[in-house]
């Protein structure tokens, strides 16, 4: 079957099988950022945003998507770039294995509450598995990250 | 995931119906539940164009789409208003906000899943489902019944006046709860679901004659001592029967003081 969608900004018209997710649609069409981590659900690695809205790509049928705006880490790319510094400054990318669906998801977050409080912070982000970090140190940067959006607004 | 040879977007709930009568067909509503599954099906039938994701205030009741997600429910302002916000305590703890912006109401009340959180909430509700086939019926009638093929369109809650508080007991924040606990207070007694036995919710009401409006701190611990007792538990891979028993009562105990109901 053939589905259309906008990913990025761009209009794309591909065929899909009936029971195809849409993290393998996204990766054939050289998304390579949308990475599968557990594929149950669980991890939060394959984080993307569709009509405005953070979800899980490993458990969205592709035929969903049909007449769908997609975002994904490609077309944030100097977001990702300000996020990750932040990361960085509090030691909160270690292997940055978890990177990808982590920034995911504060884009989200900075959507749907450009202005939030910690504990919204951690709300948001307990979706997003981390092995390393022990998880303060990404609590940490993102409240410099918000609270300096802040300042800036 | 499963595989299926057919995807179809349905644009009625009869049709929803028809398919679902055979059963290598299979509704998918979320799909989170359902992608952990590696059934073969033959059509795989959608209902996310039918908009059945909403949320309908009237001046009796609440109607949920049985597509609404979880997150929508836990944002909605008038219904926090109206039955308390504890909503947000009882569906905030599911897994992670992606998670929770694509699983759906319907499809967490039909899983009728042990360790439901959504169903231990709605349980101290005035809460009815409402089917394709067999028309409305209660939530508790509900959740005891076996797996059918009737289609779930939406869920109904009366407003009676009654206010819902929630606790879960759960080993890390976003696992499955050990214990899941809900106090509805209505102006004539009290409404106690305990879930994740791991035996799925059920529901039980005390009246203010047996145990009233205004309680001593001894009479809260003897009243969370009574809805403890009078569910049973099982053991599994998260606690034991006798630690999820003790947890029933302590979760109860905080209810029950969150509900203020300490006598001054
Ligand atoms: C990893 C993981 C962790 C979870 N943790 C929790 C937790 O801590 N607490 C909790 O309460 N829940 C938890 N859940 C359950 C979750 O919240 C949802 O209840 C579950 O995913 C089902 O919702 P869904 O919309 O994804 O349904 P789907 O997965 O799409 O469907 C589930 C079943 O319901 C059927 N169905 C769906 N909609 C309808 C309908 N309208 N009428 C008839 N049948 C229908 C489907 O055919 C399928 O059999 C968890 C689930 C997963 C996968
Ligand atoms: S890969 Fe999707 S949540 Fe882990
Ligand atoms: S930095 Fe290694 S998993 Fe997060």
């Amino acid at each position: 079957m053939k589905i259309r969608l906008k990913i990025n900004g761009k209009d794309f018209a591909p065929h899909i099988y009936p029971s195809m997710i849409l993290l393998d649609l996204l990766r054939d069409l050289g998304f390579k950022s949308v990475k599968r981590g557990c594929g149950t659900t669980n991890c939060g690695l394959c984080t993307i945003i569709m009509d405005n809205k953070s979800v899980l790509s490993c458990s969205v049928p592709a035929a969903r998507a049909d007449g769908k705006e997609i975002y994904t880490l490609e077309g944030f790319q100097d977001k990702a770039a300000e996020i990750a510094e932040f990361l960085a400054d509090e030691g909160a990318d270690q292997c940055g294995f978890c990177a990808p669906g982590f920034v995911m998801n504060v884009i989200a977050l900075e959507k749907e509450n450009p202005n939030p409080t910690e504990k919204e912070i951690d709300e948001y982000l307990v979706g997003n598995l981390c092995r390393c970090t022990g998880y303060m140190s990404q609590h940490r940067a993102m409240a410099r990250y918000f609270a300096h959006k802040q300042k800036e607004a | 995931m499963f595989t299926a040879n057919e995807y179809i977007k349905v644009k009625s709930f009869d049709e929803a119906y028809e398919l679902n009568q055979k059963r290598t067909n299979k509704i998918v509503a979320g799909n989170m539940m359902l992608r952990l599954s590696h059934r073969k099906l033959n059509k795989a039938i959608d209902l996310s164009g039918l908009e059945a994701d909403y949320i309908l205030e009237t001046e009796s009741e609440f109607k949920i789409g049985c597509m609404c997600t979880l997150r929508d429910l836990e944002k909605n302002e008038a219904f926090a208003k109206c039955f308390g916000p504890d909503i947000s305590e009882a569906l905030g703890h599911i897994v992670g906000v992606q998670f929770r912006n694509s699983a759906t109401v319907g499809g967490s009340i039909f899983g009728r899943f042990g360790f439901s959180d959504v169903l231990t909430y709605f349980l101290v509700l005035d809460t009815y489902v409402n089917l394709y086939k067999d028309g409305i019926v209660p939530l508790s009638e509900y959740a005891a019944s076996d797996y059918d093929n009737d289609v779930i369109m939406e869920i109904i809650v009366n407003k009676d006046g009654r206010k819902a508080y929630y606790e879960s007991f759960r080993l890390t924040d976003t696992d499955f709860p050990v214990i899941s606990a809900a106090v509805g207070v209505h102006k004539k007694g009290r409404f106690f679901a305990i879930g994740a036995r791991p035996a799925k919710a059920r529901v039980i009401y005390a009246d203010y004659s047996e145990f009233p409006e205004k309680l001593s701190p001894n009479e809260i611990a003897s009243l969370a001592e009574y809805v403890s007792e009078s569910f049973n538990y099982g053991t599994n891979i998260r606690a034991g029967a006798g630690y999820r028993k003790h947890i029933a009562k302590v979760l109860t105990e905080r209810l029950l003081k969150k509900t203020g109901c300490e006598k001054p």
